[in-house]
C-alpha cells in the first residue's frame, strides 16, 4: 500500500514529496534528516568546539599544518609465514613508497605459545609471521635500519616481551633507543572487550602496561607506548558510537592506571596513540574522528589536569573495516577501501592501513596489497584532499552529527561509571552484552534488507571467477619449530634459566618489569618460557561466552 | 518424542574471531535449536570430547585463521574415533573454495564463508540433520 504523501516544505513545483524510505539512519542507526540548516548547530562555538588545527580543543586536527607539512605515514599491516618471508614483503613494500611498517604476528605469538607447543598446531604463521625468539625478530628487520623506519607491532598481552626484542635488534644495529619510532598496541583492556588475545587477568595486565610506559618515558622517548584501539570493537560488531565511547573509556583507564602508578600525566600521556575503524558510513566516520579529538582534549585538560597540550592533542592510526569486505565479487572491496580511506583522510588520520580487495578469502597477495597502497597514494597525490585541512568543518551536518556522537558517548561514559567503571564493566559483561547486541542487530537488518551490502544481500552474481590467494606453506611450521630448537641448543641455558627466575620474582613484587625481560629476551628466552614465567604468577583470565 | 536438534558452535584453534559463531549461536537459539558455544580456545581434543558429552546432532566449527585444514578434519576424526559417526559437521569462517574439496572429504557436510545468510545455514542445517535415535 503506497504512503500518504505529506506536504513539506521545499518542495519544487512539480516534484513528488515521497522519500525512498520511511527514515534514514546511519550504519550506527543514528537518525539522519532530510537537510540540515544554521538552526541545526546554533549552539556552535568556533573557539570553543573547533578551533584551528592545532589549537585546543582540536577537532580540526592534532597539528596546525596537517598534510601541509607531511602527508598521513602509509602503513600496511603485514605479516605471514616465517621471518625471512615476512622481511620480504617488508622490503616490497617499502621499495613501493610504503612509509612505515606495520608487524602482523600469527596467533601463538599473539597468545604467548611457542611454534611447538601443541596449541600451536597449524596456526604457525598462518595469520601473522612466527617470532619464538630474538633470533627472529633479528631476522624480521635483517637489513631494515631502525632509525630511518617507524614500526608498529599489533602485539597486546605479550607487548612489552616482543617490545623488548625490538629494542634488543636496535642495539645490535647499533641504534640508540632514543632514536627509535614506532608504536606497541599494548591495548589489553579491549582484548577483554572484542579482539580476545588476552592471556593473563586484567589487573596485572594493566602493571606491564604501566611499566612500558614508565619504562618508555626514561629510555624510549619517542616511542608511542599503547596504542588504544576501537578497531576490535568494532570489527566484533560494536556500532561507531560503540566503537568510540568504549575506546575513550579505556583510554581515561590507561590514564588513570598510570596516574595511579605515580606517574606524572604530562610524562607519558603525550605517546599514547589511538586506532580507529573506518566503516562504509562516510560521514558518520568522519564526525567520529572529529568528536574523538574534541572529548580527549577536554577530557585530559579538565578532569586529569594536563598542561601539557601534547596531552590533550590525540594522534590516531586508522584502518579500513575488515568486515565490510566481501568475499562476493572482491573487485568491489577496492571502490570500498577507496571511500574508507577518504573518509579516514578526511578525518585528520595520523597513519592510514588500507585492506586489500581479497580480504574477505585469505592473507593478501601481492598484487592486491599493491593496489590498496595505490589507493592512498592517490588520495595523497591526485585528488587534492590533502590540500586544505577539516574542509568539512561548518558543514551543518558533519558538525551537527560531530555533536550527536559526541553526546552519545558521554551517554555511555555514565553508564560504564554506573558500574564502577571499566574493569568492573569488562568483568560484568557489560561490553560483551552491548557489542553482540549490536552485532546481532547489523545481522538482522542485513538479512531484512534494510542494509545493502552489494553483491551479498542485492545484485548477487552467480557463478563467480575464482580469485587468486595467498598460501601460506604448511612446511612453515616444521620449519620455525627446528629453528627454535636450534636456538634452544645453542643459548646459554644456565642463563635462560636465572633471567626467568629472576622475571618471576620481579612479577611477585612491584618494581618495573621491563628490564628483567630484556634480560630474557637477550639470552634468547623464548617468547613461551617468558610468558610462562609470568603465568606462574600472575595467572590466566578465561571469558564467559556471552552471545 | 521429537527432541530440538542439538548443535555446538565450535571456536577451534587459537583464532579469537568469534562475531560470526556469536551471531550464529544465537540465529540457531532463535530457531529454536538447542545451542552449545565453546567459547574460544578449545583444542580439538576439547571440542570432540564436549561433542560426546552433549550428544549433539551438530557440530559447527567457526575458524578465521586459515588453520581450518589441519584442526577441522582433526576434530572430526576425534568425534568419529569416540563413536560420534552421525553427527552432521559443518564450517564457516574465511575458507578459499579451493580447501572446500578437502574439507568435504575430511567429512564436513557444508562449508559457508563470510557473507553466508543465517537463514540458509539454518535451512541446511535441518535438512541434512541425520537425526540420532533417543539413547
Amino acid at each position: 500500500m503506497a504512503k500518504a504523501e505529506v506536504q513539506r516544505p521545499g518542495t519544487g513545483p512539480g516534484e513528488p514529496d515521497s522519500e525512498r524510505r520511511e527514515e534514514f539512519r546511519t550504519l550506527s542507526g543514528l537518525p539522519v534528516a532530510r537537510v540540515y540548516r544554521p538552526q541545526d548547530v546554533a549552539d556552535l562555538d568556533y573557539e570553543r568546539d573547533l578551533g584551528d588545527p592545532g589549537q585546543f580543543p582540536f577537532t580540526r586536527g592534532p597539528y596546525a599544518t596537517m598534510y601541509r607539512g607531511r602527508l598521513w605515514t602509509m602503513r600496511q599491516f603485514a605479516g605471514f609465514g616465517t621471518a625471512e618471508e615476512s622481511n620480504a614483503r617488508y622490503k616490497y613494500l617499502l621499495e613501493h613508497g610504503q612509509t612505515g611498517l606495520s608487524v602482523a604476528f600469527d596467533f601463538p605469538t599473539l597468545l604467548g605459545y611457542d611454534s611447538d607447543h601443541p596449541r600451536s598446531e597449524g596456526e604457525v604463521g598462518k595469520d601473522g609471521v612466527a617470532i619464538d625468539t630474538l633470533a627472529d625478530m633479528e631476522t624480521l628487520f635483517d637489513g631494515i635500519p631502525l632509525d630511518q623506519v617507524t614500526t608498529s607491532m599489533t602485539i597486546n598481552s605479550p607487548a612489552a616481551i616482543l617490545f623488548a626484542m625490538y629494542l634488543a635488534v636496535a642495539e645490535k644495529q647499533g641504534v640508540a633507543w632514543d632514536r627509535i619510532s614506532g608504536t606497541i598496541q599494548n591495548d589489553i583492556l579491549k582484548e577483554y572487550t572484542a579482539q580476545k588475545t588476552y592471556i593473563f587477568p586484567p589487573r596485572p595486565s594493566m602493571r606491564l602496561i604501566t611499566d612500558v610506559f614508565g619504562f618508555c618515558s626514561r629510555h624510549v622517548p619517542r616511542w608511542n607506548t599503547i596504542s588504544i584501539s576501537g578497531y576490535h570493537i568494532r570489527e566484533a560488531g560494536a556500532t561507531a558510537v560503540q566503537e568510540l565511547a568504549f575506546t575513550l573509556a579505556d583510554g581515561f583507564e590507561y590514564v588513570k592506571a598510570g596516574i595511579e602508578a605515580g606517574l606524572d600525566v604530562d610524562s607519558f600521556v603525550p605517546r599514547l596513540s589511538f586506532f580507529w575503524d573506518i566503516h562504509m558510513d562516510f560521514f558518520e566516520e568522519i564526525a567520529k574522528l572529529r568528536a574523538a579529538r574534541r572529548i580527549w582534549a577536554r577530557e585530559l585538560r579538565e578532569r586529569f589536569g594536563a598542561r601539557d597540550p601534547r596531552s590533550w592533542a590525540m594522534r590516531f592510526h586508522c584502518q579500513t573495516a575488515g568486515c565490510s569486505l566481501t568475499a562476493q565479487q572482491p573487485e568491489n572491496n577496492v571502490v570500498r577501501v577507496t571511500l574508507q580511506a577518504l573518509a579516514a583522510v578526511l578525518g585528520g588520520t595520523q597513519s592510514l592501513h588500507t585492506n586489500s580487495m581479497d580480504e574477505a578469502l585469505a592473507l593478501p597477495t601481492e598484487k592486491a596489497v599493491r593496489i590498496a597502497l595505490r589507493t592512498q597514494q592517490i588520495i595523497a597525490e591526485e585528488s587534492g584532499v590533502p590540500n586544505t585541512i577539516d574542509p568539512l568543518a561548518g558543514s551543518y551536518f558533519v558538525e551537527a552529527l560531530t555533536d550527536t556522537m559526541e553526546a552519545q558517548a558521554y551517554e555511555y561514559f555514565r553508564r560504564i561509571e554506573q558500574q564502577g567503571g571499566v574493569i568492573p564493566a569488562i568483568e560484568n559483561g557489560f561490553f560483551a552484552r552491548e557489542i553482540a547486541e549490536a552485532s546481532y542487530r547489523h545481522q538482522l537488518a542485513l538479512k531484512r534488507g534494510d542494509v545493502t551490502v552489494v553483491g551479498v544481500n542485492k545484485y548477487v552474481q552467480e557463478d563467480e571467477a575464482p580469485q587468486p590467494i595467498l598460501r601460506i606453506d604448511p612446511g612453515i611450521e616444521k620449519k620455525q619449530v627446528e629453528r627454535l630448537r636450534r636456538v634452544k641448543a645453542e643459548r646459554d641455558n644456565a642463563r635462560v634459566e636465572r633471567c626467568l627466575k629472576e622475571l618471576a620474582a620481579a612479577a611477585r613484587g612491584t618494581e618495573n618489569l621491563m628490564p628483567y625481560i630484556l634480560e630474557a629476551v637477550r639470552a634468547y628466552a623464548s617468547e613461551g618460557e617468558i610468558v610462562g614465567a609470568l603465568k606462574d604468577v600472575f595467572g590466566v583470565y578465561r571469558e564467559e561466552p556471552i552471545y | 518424542m521429537d527432541r530440538p536438534i542439538r548443535v555446538l558452535v565450535a571456536k577451534p584453534g587459537l583464532d579469537r574471531h568469534d562475531r560470526g559463531a556469536k551471531v550464529l549461536a544465537r540465529a540457531y537459539r532463535d530457531a529454536g535449536f538447542e545451542v552449545i558455544y565453546t567459547g574460544l580456545d578449545r583444542s580439538p581434543e576439547e571440542i570432540a570430547e564436549m561433542a560426546i558429552q552433549e550428544d549433539v546432532d551438530v557440530v559447527a566449527l567457526s575458524i578465521l585463521s586459515g588453520a581450518h585444514d589441519v584442526l577441522v578434519p582433526k576434530v572430526i576424526r576425534l568425534c568419529r574415533e569416540a563413536g560420534a559417526d552421525d553427527v552432521l559437521f559443518l564450517a564457516g569462517g574465511i575458507i578459499p573454495d579451493e580447501d572446500r574439496p578437502r574439507l568435504t572429504e575430511a567429512g564436513v557436510a557444508g562449508v559457508f564463508g563470510p557473507g553466508s545468510d543465517l537463514d540458509e545455514i539454518i535451512r541446511f542445517t535441518r535438512e541434512n540433520v541425520r537425526r540420532k535415535v533417543p539413547r
